[in-house]
């Protein structure tokens, strides 16, 4: 690794330079603590690279515009936090109906409402997954350090251009805020993926049809010459509206199939001293940074424990978890709220194992020492 | 060295944070591990703001001051509400306008004028950052003096290399003339024993 590839950068840094690398070409939003440095960023390196930034009227014209852009062939995306990420719902349900690749950054801070603007939190969990209404797939990944942040940011994208969906980086204000050291990669030490261009002549070209051994429809870009519509509306294989029950019934499907049936290929988890493990701590994000030094703590005490760490929140790392349940003797989710990831994990594991939580909402980030005595209490 | 938890604390907009995150790359390009966070109001100017740095040998996983070794305290205000969480054989560089020093006889206490020799030393109330920031790196040496040197001109705007690098000398010379320091900048302690602080 060459040393001028070595920096000292923040999360927020970091995944504007992974979104960079991973192609990204078109920002809009509207600033918000914690995420502000990624418009800054984005607003001061896109336009050299002959990208676009907007600065929108607000977050729902952001998305709207993130959308519209996608629609032309750009890799975009647009971040915020809490209070933005609610205003987006909308338009994410928008861009997992119409398919459209585009990756939301969420720097989680203290909620509900506006609640502790400069403090870290992770109680957007199942805002991220629920959020928008009606049943849709969605990918949510939240990394624990600045690295990962830069791979999750190319990973984010390349998922949302391969399964045509929205993807949702879940960070948190620790991670967003936080600088360490980061080895860039060389460009060809990266893996991009491109959305399915349609092979078909334009007047041949159905939007939404997807053809043999393909997992979405392939997309053309506006102004290539394919004329389609889009709409939120059921659609048919043409994009157009239709209240065919059969066709919403095979549609609605589809759209939730192409995340869960492969999981396989979305899910990233880490694991960290779990092989002789009795108590399992689950942890992401900034959180499990914490964890990390209490199993460390833990460990010199010669008790048993470990942590499994999902990278991809949503979908949830189902198998691993369920494995895990049957291994250990006790789990605890630890969190910045208090118990939304928990909910996933008891679902998945109380046959098998105790889920315990143990969850914070002061605008700090959990300690070792609390995470150490709640293992002794536990 | 294994660690080194160091928390930089004044008033939003006295350039802390980028104290902060010049010594944290200039540990990094020593080949230290580093964490920087901040801490800050919504407000843009005035109110609490700190900065820290963990500088360590090892890989570091909590990114918050737990023990904290060095509190630097520019204010009054930061002075009272960050030194209950300065350990003990801990050093507190604190500001002379401070004016209620703290009641621990556990500590070292460095009282340098910062923000005076900001003002009317070298006529530029901004530099008061790397003036703390000389005076903090003189007393601990977390780093060689011309790697941070080199860290400070990586970070300033074109134009100001000259009176920053004068700020940070200023501060050296600030730190080096109290006693328990010697004219290397090497810290020596000679008031209580504090090889716990020093090996740790």
């Amino acid at each position: 690794m060459k040393r001028g590839n070595i920096k000292l950068m923040q999360g927020n840094e970091a995944c504007v330079e992974g979104a960079i690398a991973a192609g990204m070409r078109f920002y809009s939003g509207y600033p918000i603590t914690p995420s502000t440095e990624i418009a800054e960023i984005s607003a001061a390196k896109l336009p050299r690279i002959g990208g676009k930034f907007i600065q929108m009227e607000d977050e729902i014209a952001s998305i709207g515009a993130v959308i519209g852009a996608s629609l032309t062939g750009l890799k975009s995306m647009t971040a915020t936090s809490g209070p933005g990420f609610s205003l987006k719902q909308e338009n994410i349900g928008y861009a997992a109906m119409a398919e459209v690749p585009c990756v939301i950054v969420d720097v989680q801070r203290g909620g509900p409402s506006t609640g502790l603007p400069t403090s870290p939190a992770q109680g957007d969990v199942m805002q991220a997954r629920w959020g928008t209404h009606g049943d849709h797939p969605i990918i949510a990944l939240s990394p624990y350090s600045v690295k990962e942040t830069y791979e999750i940011t190319i990973e984010a994208f390349n998922l949302s251009e391969r399964y045509r969906t929205p993807v949702i980086i879940l960070m948190d204000e620790v991670i967003a805020h936080m600088r360490e050291k980061i080895e860039i990669p060389d460009e060809n030490e990266i893996e991009i993926v491109d959305r399915l261009k349609p092979k078909d002549k334009a007047e041949d070209y159905n939007p939404y049809e997807i053809n043999d051994g393909d997992l979405v429809p392939a997309m053309a870009s506006f102004g290539e010459g394919y004329r389609y519509h889009v709409t939120g509306l059921v659609h048919d294989i043409n994009g157009f509206p239709t209240n065919d029950s059969k066709i919403a019934e095979s549609l609605i499907n589809r759209l939730t199939k192409k995340v869960e049936e492969n999981t396989q290929d979305i899910v990233k988890y880490d694991e960290y001293f779990l092989e002789d493990a009795e108590i399992a701590l689950i942890a992401y994000g900034g959180t499990a940074r914490s964890v990390k030094s209490a199993v460390d703590m833990a460990r010199k005490e010669n008790i048993k424990v470990g942590m499994f760490r999902p990278i991809t929140i949503w979908p949830s790392p189902e198998k691993q978890i369920l494995e895990l349940a049957k291994t250990v003797k006790k789990i605890i989710v630890v969190e910045m709220n208090l118990g939304q990831y928990y909910l996933e994990v008891d679902r998945i594991a109380k046959k098998s194992t105790d889920v315990y939580k143990y969850g914070r909402v002061n605008g700090e980030l959990i300690t070792p020492d609390e995470i150490l005595s709640y293992i002794k209490e536990v | 060295m294994v660690q080194r938890e160091l928390r930089l604390s004044g008033s939003g907009g006295q350039g802390l944070i980028l104290a902060g995150i010049i010594l944290a790359e200039a540990a990094l390009s020593d080949g230290k591990h580093v964490v920087q966070s901040q801490s800050y109001g919504p407000e843009a100017r005035g109110g609490a703001s700190k900065a820290e740095v963990i500088i360590s040998e090892k890989e570091i996983n909590y990114p918050k001051v737990r023990n904290c070794d060095v509190l630097l305290a520019l204010t009054q205000v930061a002075c009272d509400k960050y030194i209950d969480s300065l350990k003990k054989g801990g050093s507190l560089i604190i500001d002379s306008s401070v004016r209620n020093k703290p009641n621990r006889e556990d500590i070292y206490i460095y009282t340098i004028p910062i923000l005076e020799t900001a003002e009317n030393v070298l006529n530029r109330p901004m530099v008061a950052n790397m003036i703390a920031l000389g005076s903090l790196n003189g007393l601990i040496k977390v780093v060689d003096k011309v790697e941070l040197e080199k860290a400070v001109l990586n970070r300033v705007p074109k134009g100001t290399e000259t009176i920053n690098k004068a700020a940070l000398e200023e501060g050296f010379k600030l730190i080096t003339r109290y006693e328990g320091v010697d004219n290397e900048g090497q810290y020596r302690p000679n008031k209580i024993n504090t090889t716990e602080f020093c090996q740790a």
